[in-house]
């Protein structure tokens, strides 16, 4: 059986929006070396997002490259969880650069890293070889955003008050969007027959585990669940993607084919 | 939540090994709340080209350093001491480049 392309591209697509996500606060960090830390994470999203375009292109064939898989498809057309796209920031009606909380792209790398490290150790025994080593290059990478988000999350909850309630707004916000991880995709269902992919939903107790573990150090507390289940990853996504594509695709599709 | 947050993170000096066997070398510094996170973020900040295997932080209080004033009598009396050099002995041909 070969490796599902959806299944490569919903691993790209988290990577890649995500890292786009966190570049926004190039140059806007709350100090220099956070700008850093996180244009860094950033950069280890992409360059995961990369590798994972180029091997969904090699196998769709004809003229498919990563650049056009990452700068012309729509909003529908990406396989991301939904947690990724939103913006740095609570339940607000639109948003704007002043809005942006620090707290809430900490608790989103952390939620997201405490996934990743067990999804990409996991990929390693992949029957793909090219994600195989994909996932053990972006094992590396992942294992230090969580330990750079987990770090702040204990900061952040066991700080200040504010930053106590920052960090407990932006768990009660996101923690709700994590349902997504645990809902099996046609593409992951495919990709798990095939050998490719790992049972994400055999992951669980781990994660719960790292989530548990690191909330009950930072003094926050796990909301119950409640409500609708996000559903990105087969292609039906809130009105944030479409604003971010825009900010990351204009340029491409403004001067398609243009090299620099 | 025992101690009070820091208004000003201190400073901290960051050493960087840049591989196996060579010492650690000075290469800046950075502010962060304690040590633990002044390493990551000497991490982050000095070693994203592949600078370094190992790093050091030191608090940079903890750093006595010669004052600049001072130079004149520190350092300038060694000026003309050139027999501190070991460069007055002859060298056997069999040691070879030392």
């Amino acid at each position: 059986m070969s490796t599902p392309i959806d299944y490569l591209l919903h691993l790209a697509d988290n990577a890649v929006v995500l890292g786009q996500r966190n570049a926004e606060w190039c140059g806007h960090g709350p100090i220099l070396e956070e700008d850093m830390a996180l244009a860094n994470v950033s950069l280890d999203l992409i360059g995961q997002a990369r590798l994972l375009y180029q091997r969904a292109a090699e196998l769709m064939g004809g003229d498919a490259t990563e650049d056009k898989l990452a700068y012309f498809r729509g909003p529908h057309e990406f396989r991301n969880y939904t947690l990724l796209e939103l913006p740095h920031h609570g339940p607000l009606v639109g948003y704007a650069a002043a809005d942006r909380d620090y707290a809430t792209t900490i608790v989103r790398n952390f939620l997201y890293s405490a996934l990743m490290v067990h999804v990409w150790d996991g990929l390693q025994q992949s029957a793909d070889p090219s994600l195989a080593a994909i996932a053990a290059k972006s094992l590396k990478e992942t294992s230090y955003h969580l330990h750079h988000a987990r770090d702040w999350l204990v900061r952040m909850g066991d700080g200040t008050e504010e930053s106590h309630a920052r960090a407990q707004a932006a768990v009660n916000h996101l923690m709700p969007y994590t349902e997504e991880f645990w809902t099996t995709s046609p593409a992951e269902g495919a990709a798990v027959a095939a050998k490719v992919a790992i049972d994400v939903w055999a992951l669980r107790p781990a994660w719960d585990a790292l989530v548990n573990d690191a909330l009950a150090e930072a003094t926050l507390t796990r909301p119950n669940f409640h409500g609708y289940i996000t559903e990105g990853k087969i292609g039906l996504h809130s009105e944030h993607l479409s604003y971010l594509l825009g900010e990351m695709q204009g340029l491409a599709r403004a001067h398609p084919g243009a090299t620099w | 939540m025992n101690t009070p947050a820091l208004k000003d993170w201190p400073l901290w000096e960051v050493f960087v090994r840049s591989k196996q066997g060579l010492e650690h070398k000075h290469c800046g510094s950075l502010h962060a709340a304690d040590a633990a996170q002044a390493l990551h973020m000497a991490r982050d900040v000095y070693t994203r080209r592949q600078e370094g295997v190992s790093i050091w932080v030191v608090p940079s209080v903890a750093i006595t350093a010669s004052n600049p004033d001072d130079k004149g009598e520190l350092f300038d009396p060694a000026a003309d001491k050139i027999y501190r050099h070991p460069t007055f002995y002859e060298i056997p041909e069999e040691v070879g480049h030392m």
